[in-house]
């Protein structure tokens, strides 16, 4: 049996939606609550089997009524539950950020860390299938700007399934991200990268601590969420092209761990960033300080390149889409033209 | 439900304290805050003295505070606002720590990282909020955290007429009424939303006709008076307590001062304010207690004393405590 343990694959919201009904398992005070997380299963999968398990006290179907119910996560959680609330898409925060930002984030620093909030927003990000502008954003990088908010953006099953149960078990607020095109739904394409081996039993990942994806020693590409499925893709075009890359998955965005960053980097000489959020005042931004602020003991071999959104809103059609969310070719070709343009 | 002797002393009591802690405050506030002390050139410095920034205070507003938390025991949630001093006071939050916090020293509830608008005290189960409107959901969520534990705790939230047009109202009490969760909702109408009155933002006369969009009941409480106030808030606590749902109370209430300390108030018709404290509910309830015999001049003396030595210790604690290192700025971002 252990044998097949081992070998059993999940897909992403499999995953988490195992994480979370082992934790509730094992600790009565969580609970789920969101807009069809019920009987629909999540929209994207991340609480199927949910309710049929734990009924409809602990696995609540929501109004459609973000601030009101994100709000009363926090309130909950004030009096020692541990909420699970599920924000469709990430791309409806703006109706209930005053809940998240102002007072989710806040209140432990506010009362000098007397308040703890164990509360986990699960988000829905990401486009590539033309959902246009207002259902396709990422925004990780938003969250992780306000103090007081962990941020999870895991790249795959593996991942995800310890990362939530890390999120879940953690005694402060976490965003949790999944992207839609690693959860392995059945009505949307995804990387099949995504879909792993996961065990059985009930682990956590620490936050903070990137993985190294793949290892390499000509160009690092550091990267999160469904662009490190993207990016081992273009490592494996580089390798027919005699280029080494190392691919680093960030996982968690607060707390950052910018000493792999820098040690990477430190080995190959070279940083590349493959982003799916905003290219402005953002991740990649954030991580090209990092390597700024060590420029008295790294030694670059090329200048650093940033692949992002170019500060436009997601577009509909297909190929604007596609011009504008970092591809395969596009990170394999600018890990190319800076491996080759001094050597 | 009519109060006891011990409540209806309580609630005296209780409202001279925090009558004389935002008296108090409306000096406090103005030292270090005026010419000649300040950069030339200003008239008013909101940075300067010992308590620096904003400042909101509720004299004339104690009656809503001591009316609802009379019913309300520790462990029971209180969410209060942006001018939340009475219902910290109200809901046992302790005076000196408060104090403390408000001069931004070491000894306060939060070392000084909140300050006036962000009071927070667990162990009273008191928190509020600088965000209009935002009390509601958080004390939603109390109330269903006491109904999933089997608990018979409730959560009240508090908030001004003004914030009964958010949509965090709206979406609170339609989560209230669906759940039939233990909250109760208190709205504070003092009529004025710093300077916009409620005939200019409100398309209703009384907010306690939303409650029936929510499916709870509506009580207006006509009256800034805490025996009014007492009875209507005793009523609905004990329907959240017995699991019988959420009520919506709105009670009509008076602020004798500006939004905040050194508002112009050009917008408030002159002599309001001296004519609202001709109908000041703290001698008004002194007299309810005499008519019944419970309160004398020796008594009334001594309560009064009792109270003026409260807030004196509490002012004379902040004073003396230390301000924070600096470096403190820099933790408990997560616990």
């Amino acid at each position: 049996m252990a044998v097949a343990t081992q070998e059993r694959t999940l897909t992403m919201a499999q995953a988490i939606s195992e994480a979370i009904g082992q934790e509730m398992e094992r600790d009565e005070r969580v609970f789920v609550m969101g807009e069809d997380i019920g009987s629909y299963g999540g929209i994207f999968g991340a609480t199927g089997g949910l309710l049929e398990r734990f009924g409809p006290d602990r696995v609540m179907d929501t109004p459609i009524s973000e601030a009101g119910f994100i709000g009363a996560a926090t309130g909950a959680a004030a009096q020692g539950l541990r909420p699970i609330a599920e924000l469709m898409f990430v791309d409806f925060f703006g109706v209930a950020m005053d809940q998240i930002y102002n007072h989710l984030a806040k209140n432990t620093y506010m009362s000098d860390g007397n308040v703890r909030l164990p509360v986990v927003i699960t988000t829905a990000i990401g486009g590539g299938y033309s959902d246009a502008a207002q259902h396709s954003q990422c925004l990780y990088a938003t969250f992780a700007h306000v103090p007081g908010l962990k941020v999870v953006v895991p790249s795959n099953a593996y991942d995800a399934k310890g990362l939530m149960t890390q999120a879940i078990r953690d005694d402060n607020p976490v965003m949790f991200f999944f992207h839609k095109g690693i959860m392995g739904l059945p009505w949307m394409s995804y990387f099949e990268g995504s879909t792993t081996a996961v065990p059985d039993e009930a682990y956590t990942i620490e936050f903070g601590r990137a993985a190294v994806a793949r290892e390499g020693s000509d160009v690092t590409i550091v990267t999160i969420s469904q662009m490190v499925q993207k990016a081992l893709l273009a490592a494996e075009q580089l390798e027919g092209d005699g280029i080494s890359a190392e691919v680093i998955d960030l996982r968690t965005l607060v707390p950052l761990d910018r000493e792999a960053v820098a040690a990477s980097v430190a080995k190959t000489g070279r940083l590349l960033i493959a982003d799916e959020d905003y290219l402005s005042f953002g991740l990649s931004g954030e991580l090209c300080a990092i390597v700024a602020e060590r420029l008295d003991t790294l030694r670059l071999k090329s200048p650093v390149r940033r692949l992002a959104v170019p500060d436009v809103p997601i577009p509909y059609s297909r190929p604007l889409e596609r011009h504008v969310i970092p591809q395969v070719d596009g990170i394999a070709a600018a890990a190319r033209e800076m491996v080759t343009a001094r050597s | 439900m009519d109060p006891t002797p011990q409540q209806l002393e309580w609630m005296y009591e209780t409202m001279l304290v925090i009558r004389d802690f935002e008296e108090r405050m409306v000096n406090v506030y103005l030292e270090g805050k005026l010419p000649p002390s300040i950069q030339h050139g200003l008239a008013f410095d909101i940075a300067g003295g010992p308590v620096p920034g904003e400042m909101h205070l509720a004299a004339g507003q104690e009656p809503v505070a001591v009316g609802v938390c009379a019913h309300l025991r520790t462990e029971d949630t209180v969410v209060g606002t942006h001018r939340p001093h009475h219902f910290a006071i109200a809901k046992g939050v302790p005076l000196d720590r408060m104090a403390a916090e408000l001069f931004g020293k070491t000894t306060g509830l939060s070392r000084g990282k909140g300050g006036h608008m962000h009071i927070f005290d667990p162990e009273h189960n008191f928190s509020c909020s600088g965000i209009e409107g935002a009390s509601l959901p958080p004390a939603t969520g109390a109330a269903l955290a006491y109904k999933k534990l089997g608990r018979d705790a409730v959560a009240v939230a508090f908030f001004g007429e003004g914030a009964a047009n958010q949509g965090t109202f709206h979406e609170a009490l339609n989560l209230a009424g669906l759940w039939q969760l233990p909250v109760v909702f208190i709205c504070e109408d003092n009529r004025w939303a710093i300077s916009v009155p409620k005939s200019k933002s409100t398309a209703v006369a009384s907010n306690a006709d939303r409650a029936v969009a929510y499916g709870m009941p509506g009580v207006s409480v006509e009256h800034n008076d805490a025996v009014e106030v007492f009875e209507a808030a005793g009523e609905a606590i004990a329907r959240a307590r017995r699991g019988e749902g959420p009520t919506l109370i709105e009670v009509q209430t008076d602020r004798y001062l500006g939004h905040f300390q050194g508002d112009a108030e050009v917008y408030r018709p002159k002599g309001e304010a001296d004519e609202l404290r001709g109908h000041d509910p703290i001698p008004k309830l002194a007299g309810q207690m005499r008519e019944q015999g419970m309160l004398d001049d020796a008594r009334d003396a001594e309560i009064k004393e009792r109270a003026a030595q409260r807030v004196t210790a509490a002012y004379d604690f902040a004073r003396e405590s230390p301000l924070p290192d600096p470096a403190e700025a820099l933790q408990h971002v997560f616990v």
